[in-house]
Parts: C-alpha cells; sequence; structure tokens
C-alpha cells in the first residue's frame, strides 16, 4: 500500500477565479477536496468604523467601494434607511430614477457576472460579449452622474442629478437591445453540452439549509424558495409594476444561472413600465434639512441587491453622524455556506460554486 | 531525402542533413511566430477585439517581439526545484515535438524521412512529451504545477489509445503505415475518396482525441488558467517556458498536418478539374483550415471537467474507436477482399 499525503493548497488570494482577493485554504486528497477554509479581510477597510466619524452625505460614496459591481443598489440602501429614520418624502421623480438606474444595475451586474462565471469555466469569449453589453449601461451612468463605477449618485432625499435630454431615450433604445443580446447569449452558451455538464447538479443544497445559512438572492431562490424583497416587503415604487420572481427547483449551480438570465430579462420588463409611466417635470430633490440628523433610535431596512438581501442598520444618537452603522452584505453571508458545499467536490467544482455563489470581495470585506 | 538516409554515413552527407534540418528548424520557427499572431488575430476578431496591430505593419511583428522579451527575460530556477529536471524538462516537451514532422509528407515529391513505419514513429515519439509535462511540473516543487502535471499525464494517457486505435482504419483501408502511402490510398480524383468521409468514426474520435492531445481548449486542463493558474509551466520564464509554448504550437503544425494527410487526402486537389493547381497549394489549405479549426473552437468552448475528460475518453471515444476498428475489417473483408 502506497502511503498517500493529503495535499495542503493555498487558493488565493492572488488567483485569477477567486474574484480579487479572496483566499481559500483547501486540503486535497488526490483532486478532491477534504476541506476547506476560507481566509478574507484583504479588502477589508473599516467602512463601517469610518462610516462613525462622517455625516450621513459623507458616507455616500463609501457605500459605493463595496460591492462595486452594484453601486446604486448600495447608494439605494443607506439614503432609504436614513430617509425611513426621519420619515422623509422623496420626490416620484427621484424614485422613478432610482428604479431604474437600480434596475439598469441589476442589469450591468449580472452581466458581469455571466461574464466572468463563464471565464471561470473556461469560455473566454462570452466574457467580452458581456462587457460590451455592459459598457453600454456604465456609459448611460457616466452621463447621468459623470463616473463609470463609483456613482454617488443618490442623496438623502433624492438623487444628486437630473437626467440629461436625451438620455430616457437612450435607456429606451437599449432595452429591445439587451433582449436581443439575452436570446444570442442562450444560443451561444445555455445550451452548451459542456457547460451544462459543468454546471449541472453542482453545488446542490435545499431549501431548508439555503434558509439556515441565511442565504439570500439567486443563492436562495435557487432552491425553490419564493423571497424577493422588492416583492416580499416592496420598497421604492416595486409594488406598482409588474414581474416574475424566477424561481430554481434544484438548489443547484445551474438554476442560479438560469435565475440570474432570467432576471435580466425581468430587470428590462420592470425598465420598459417605469420608462412608459415616467413623469414629465417635478424635483428630483425633496425637502430635506440643511442639516441630516436622524432621530435618536435604531432602523433596519433591506433591499433586493443583484446578490441578494442588503442590509443597513443604523443607530442614532440624533447627531449628524450614525452611532453605529452596520451593512447586512448578501456576498458575506451567502459565502458562509462555500466549506460546506466543497467539501468532497474536486478542484475544478471549486471554482464553478465560488462563481456560482456570485461574490464581490469589496462586499465581502467591506 | 531517401537516397541520403540509405547511403553510408559520411561528413558531407551528415552536414547536408544537417542544413536541411537547420532549415526546417526556421520554417518552423516561422509558422510558430505567425500561428501565434493568427490565433491572436482570429480570437481578437471573434471576442470583438483587433488583436494585436501595434507592433510593426498589422501588428505582425508582435510575436517577434514576445520572443525577444522572453529571451531577454531574467531566468529563474525556484530554489527548491530539481535543478536537472527542471533544466532538462522544456528540451525534452520540445525534442519530440520537432522529431515527430521528419516523417510528414507534403507532396509527392516534397518530404524528409520515408520511413514504413511513419505513423507509428509519430505516435510513439509526440508520446515522450508527456513525459517532459510530468517532469517539468513534478521538477518545479510546485502545487499547481504538480496537479498540471499530473492532470496532463492522466489526459494524454487516456487520449492516447482512441487516438491510436483510431486511425487504425486508417491503416486498414491503405494498408501500410507509410504517411505516402496512406495519402497515395486517397487518390480516387474526388473529395469524397479522401478518408474523412470513408471513416467518418475515425476522423471525430481522431480530431477529438487530437486537440486533447495539444491540451487546447476545451482540453487545456493542465494549464487550466482559472483553476491551476497556469498549471505545469507556472514556475518557468524566460526561454524555458518559450520552449513549452514552442512544443506546443509545433504539434499544432504537427497535428494539422497529420489530419490533413491521413484523413483530407494530402496534396490531392478536391476535383479531378482542380488538378492543375499545384498539390502543395492544396496541402496548405487543407493545413490551414485545420489550424484555424483548432483556433477557432477556443474562442467557442468552455472547458471540460478532468473527470469528465476521463470518462469520455475511457468509456465513449475508446468503445467507438474500436467498433469503428470492427466496422472496417468487416468491410474489408466483406465487399472488397474477394
Amino acid at each position: 500500500m502506497i502511503r498517500t499525503e493529503e495535499l495542503l493548497l493555498n487558493v488565493g488570494p492572488q488567483h485569477p477565479s477567486t474574484h480579487g482577493v479572496f483566499r481559500i485554504i483547501v486540503k486535497l486528497d488526490g483532486e478532491v477536496i477534504t476541506e476547506a477554509t476560507p481566509v478574507m479581510g484583504y479588502l477589508h477597510r473599516g467602512t463601517e468604523k469610518i462610516a462613525e466619524n462622517l455625516n450621513f452625505t459623507q458616507i455616500i460614496p463609501y457605500t459605493d467601494r463595496m460591492d462595486y459591481v452594484s453601486a446604486m443598489t448600495n447608494n439605494y440602501v443607506l439614503v432609504h434607511a436614513v430617509e425611513t429614520m426621519m420619515g422623509l418624502e422623496v420626490p416620484q421623480r427621484a424614485e422613478y430614477l432610482r428604479l431604474i438606474v437600480m434596475e439598469m444595475q441589476r442589469v450591468a451586474s449580472h452581466l458581469v457576472w455571466w461574464g466572468t462565471y463563464l471565464l471561470d469555466i473556461g469560455a473566454m469569449s462570452p466574457f467580452l460579449y458581456a462587457f460590451r453589453d455592459r459598457e453600454i449601461i456604465i456609459d448611460l451612468f457616466n452621463e447621468l452622474c459623470g463616473a463609470r463605477l463609483t456613482y454617488n449618485y443618490m442623496r438623502v432625499g433624492g438623487v444628486k442629478w437630473d437626467a440629461p435630454q436625451g438620455w430616457l431615450d437612450k435607456v429606451r433604445e437599449f432595452i429591445p437591445y439587451m433582449e436581443n443580446k439575452l436570446e444570442e447569449y442562450d444560443r451561444l452558451v445555455s445550451g452548451n453540452e459542456i457547460f451544462l455538464a459543468r454546471i449541472r447538479g453542482i453545488g446542490q443544497y435545499d431549501a431548508a439549509t439555503a434558509i439556515d445559512y441565511g442565504l439570500s438572492g439567486a443563492n436562495l431562490r435557487c432552491t425553490g424558495v419564493d423571497f424577493d424583497i422588492r416583492k416580499a416587503e416592496p420598497y421604492s415604487l416595486y409594488s406598482q409594476f409588474e414581474f416574475d420572481v424566477p424561481l430554481g427547483k434544484n438548489g443547484d449551480c445551474y438554476d442560479r444561472y438560469r435565475i440570474r438570465l432570467e432576471e435580466i430579462r425581468q430587470s428590462l420588463r420592470i425598465l420598459k413600465q417605469a420608462l412608459a409611466s415616467f413623469p414629465d417635470g417635478g424635483e428630483t430633490m425633496g425637502k430635506v434639512p440643511r442639516a441630516i440628523r436622524p432621530p435618536a433610535g435604531e432602523v433596519y431596512v433591506r433591499i433586493e441587491s443583484p446578490r441578494g438581501e442588503i442590509g443597513c442598520h443604523i443607530v442614532s444618537k440624533g447627531k449628524a453622524e450614525p452611532y453605529r452603522l452596520k451593512f447586512r452584505r448578501p456576498s458575506f453571508v451567502n459565502l458562509q455556506i462555500l466549506p460546506k458545499l466543497l467539501v468532497g467536490e474536486t478542484m475544478t467544482n471549486l471554482i464553478t460554486i465560488l462563481g456560482g455563489i456570485d461574490i464581490v470581495v469589496g462586499e465581502v470585506d467591506c | 531525402m531517401l537516397p541520403w538516409l540509405n547511403q553510408s554515413l559520411t561528413w558531407g552527407n551528415a552536414l547536408v542533413l544537417f542544413l536541411w534540418a537547420v532549415v526546417f528548424l526556421f520554417i518552423v520557427l516561422g509558422f510558430v511566430t505567425y500561428a501565434i499572431y493568427f490565433e491572436r488575430k482570429v480570437i481578437g476578431w471573434m471576442q470583438l477585439r483587433v488583436g494585436p496591430n501595434r507592433v510593426g505593419p498589422f501588428g505582425l511583428l508582435q510575436t517577434v517581439a514576445d520572443i525577444f522579451k522572453l529571451l531577454i527575460k531574467e531566468d529563474t530556477i525556484p530554489r527548491k526545484a530539481d535543478r536537472v529536471l527542471f533544466i532538462i524538462a522544456p528540451a525534452l516537451a520540445y525534442v519530440p515535438a520537432f522529431s515527430v514532422l521528419a516523417v510528414l509528407p507534403y507532396t509527392q515529391n516534397l518530404y524528409f524521412a520515408d520511413l514504413n513505419v511513419g505513423l507509428l514513429y509519430y505516435v510513439a515519439l509526440s508520446g515522450i512529451s508527456t513525459v517532459a509535462i510530468v517532469l517539468g511540473g513534478w521538477a518545479s516543487n510546485n502545487k499547481y504545477a504538480l496537479l498540471g502535471g499530473m492532470r496532463s499525464a492522466a489526459q494524454m494517457i487516456s487520449y492516447e489509445v482512441p487516438l491510436v486505435i483510431s486511425v487504425v482504419g486508417v491503416i486498414l483501408l491503405s494498408g501500410s503505415l507509410n504517411l505516402r502511402d496512406i495519402v497515395a490510398a486517397q487518390s480516387g480524383g474526388w473529395f469524397w475518396d479522401w478518408n474523412f468521409l470513408p471513416q467518418f468514426i475515425g476522423f471525430a474520435i481522431f480530431i477529438i482525441a487530437a486537440v486533447s492531445e495539444l491540451n487546447r481548449t476545451p482540453f487545456d486542463l493542465p494549464e487550466a488558467e482559472s483553476e491551476l493558474v497556469a498549471g505545469y509551466h507556472v514556475e518557468y520564464s524566460g526561454f524555458r517556458f518559450a520552449f513549452f509554448m514552442l512544443s506546443e504550437y509545433v504539434y499544432v503544425y504537427a497535428i494539422a498536418a497529420l489530419t490533413t494527410v491521413l484523413f483530407l487526402g494530402g496534396w490531392h486537389a478536391p476535383a479531378p478539374f482542380l488538378e492543375f493547381v499545384p498539390g502543395i497549394v492544396w496541402f496548405l489549405l487543407k493545413f490551414a483550415f485545420i489550424v484555424f479549426f483548432l483556433f477557432w473552437i477556443r474562442a467557442t468552448l468552455p472547458r471540460i471537467r478532468v473527470d469528465q475528460l476521463m470518462g469520455l475518453g475511457w468509456k465513449v471515444l475508446l468503445p467507438v474507436s474500436l467498433l469503428n476498428v470492427f466496422l472496417t475489417a468487416a468491410y474489408l473483408e466483406l465487399f472488397i477482399k474477394n
């Protein structure tokens, strides 16, 4: 009998498929993982602590840098929390603009996921196709607020910039374009035998496990749990629009893949309705006191980010700065299930499963 | 070349053979340089990019610059590596890659060695490259490199078998292992006389196994960059790295030429009325198409998983290739022999 040893392999923080500086230490028996220990914190910047010394408007740019693939939803969760605390009214036009940019952001974010996931699986071209289409959204955001990634667009009580002339028409043109491209994606990738063999039945878990681990977003819905905060606890204007929440059955990577692609379609559907009923005139900033001082107390609000439930918990002592600010980051919480999923899988499936969870390390480490 | 080989070895003969080898080496290096350029352009266009276009007109000197960069780069050897094996491995990878080219015939008269076991020689020598990859992965003393090397060993052994068996049908049809005789056996005048139609099962298996032998997408597991970073050559830098890359592209050349010879009728024209075009043109066209095909699928397909790869090799390709041998033999026995 030949004596074999377990191989301790360090994956990351510099590794092409850990989506940033995430690190996993895996014990390998041959190519089969017997133990996986995630190590995080390489991108920790102490956002929550820094926020305690900043006023609320100053915190907004920090939220951009958490989930930098989906900065608009992060902006929203903070301003929404402050508005809830202070009971502020947001003008219709501003709320519409917020909803439109959030849904565009969801499309952009899922496109990044789609491209990088296929890159992880070894197909290089879809990555470039996805970035071509994401680029259009990025350009539109750039036109709207002057930034391509860290928008700093929303403010307590409204949005910083009104839509420039012709901007809404460009968004209108983008929707049929993107619908076409989605069909192309399906033709190119979704039926590929190799791709399906790689993701079907991989990283499977059931609804109870998903709930136990506190998963949210596509990671939860892939098990068939119908929980989308846009439907369950409608915020913004979501209750006015019609859309479906795509659900999975098996809770594997394939279901997560289908759900994310379908969510792009649903986002486009929401965008279409929002553009149709977009108010003609109106303010983009509501009546906000000069100094934003939420009354003493606590608030927790949550919204549906592309990655799942992002929450903002503010404890205020009635000052301009929060006493304590806590973000519930979906990437971080969704990552909890990773060590459990990895045991017994191969090195190749590690990448498939990690990619399927869809993490953004800026948000994991915060 | 044949009369030269049959003569006794004198200084004069050896010099001529050596010069021929050097000339051929430059042809192959030229091919590799522009195959890399071509690959980057083709994939670039497929991926909405322009590909290299800065160095020289249309970026034609890009690869030259890249190779020059690799030449002047520091040659690092990890402290804990096995120095001797680490140094031998790249050379060992390249030598068989270049040696197999000796038996490939280009036209009726243009060929280097007319071995009567040419095909066997090719298959036997190309197997040695696996040793070099395992050696390189092992000697690097790096876990990723080791995993890459081991994967490569498993993969190449599993695909060598169907590759060899898939060409048995061709050998049966032509009754020879000599590559020139194999081409001669396909000289019906029309393209349906080429082996790829009567041997379509063998052709399909050969292409799949050949892509796997080349370690190219979708079978590029030994160097899967999203899992193993770079696989077996992760610790190699400078010209040692270039040697691994070089042997990989020389194998692209070899496989493309071998496919042309075995299945696409070598230098034969696709139709009798096209025979005024010289044979070398037909050979190069078919050869270029195979090279393009290899680059094309790289831009198209995702990577297969290592256990699925093994399953495909042993459970699908091997039985089907055996079936192909049986069918071919039965056909020959029943219809042709009498």
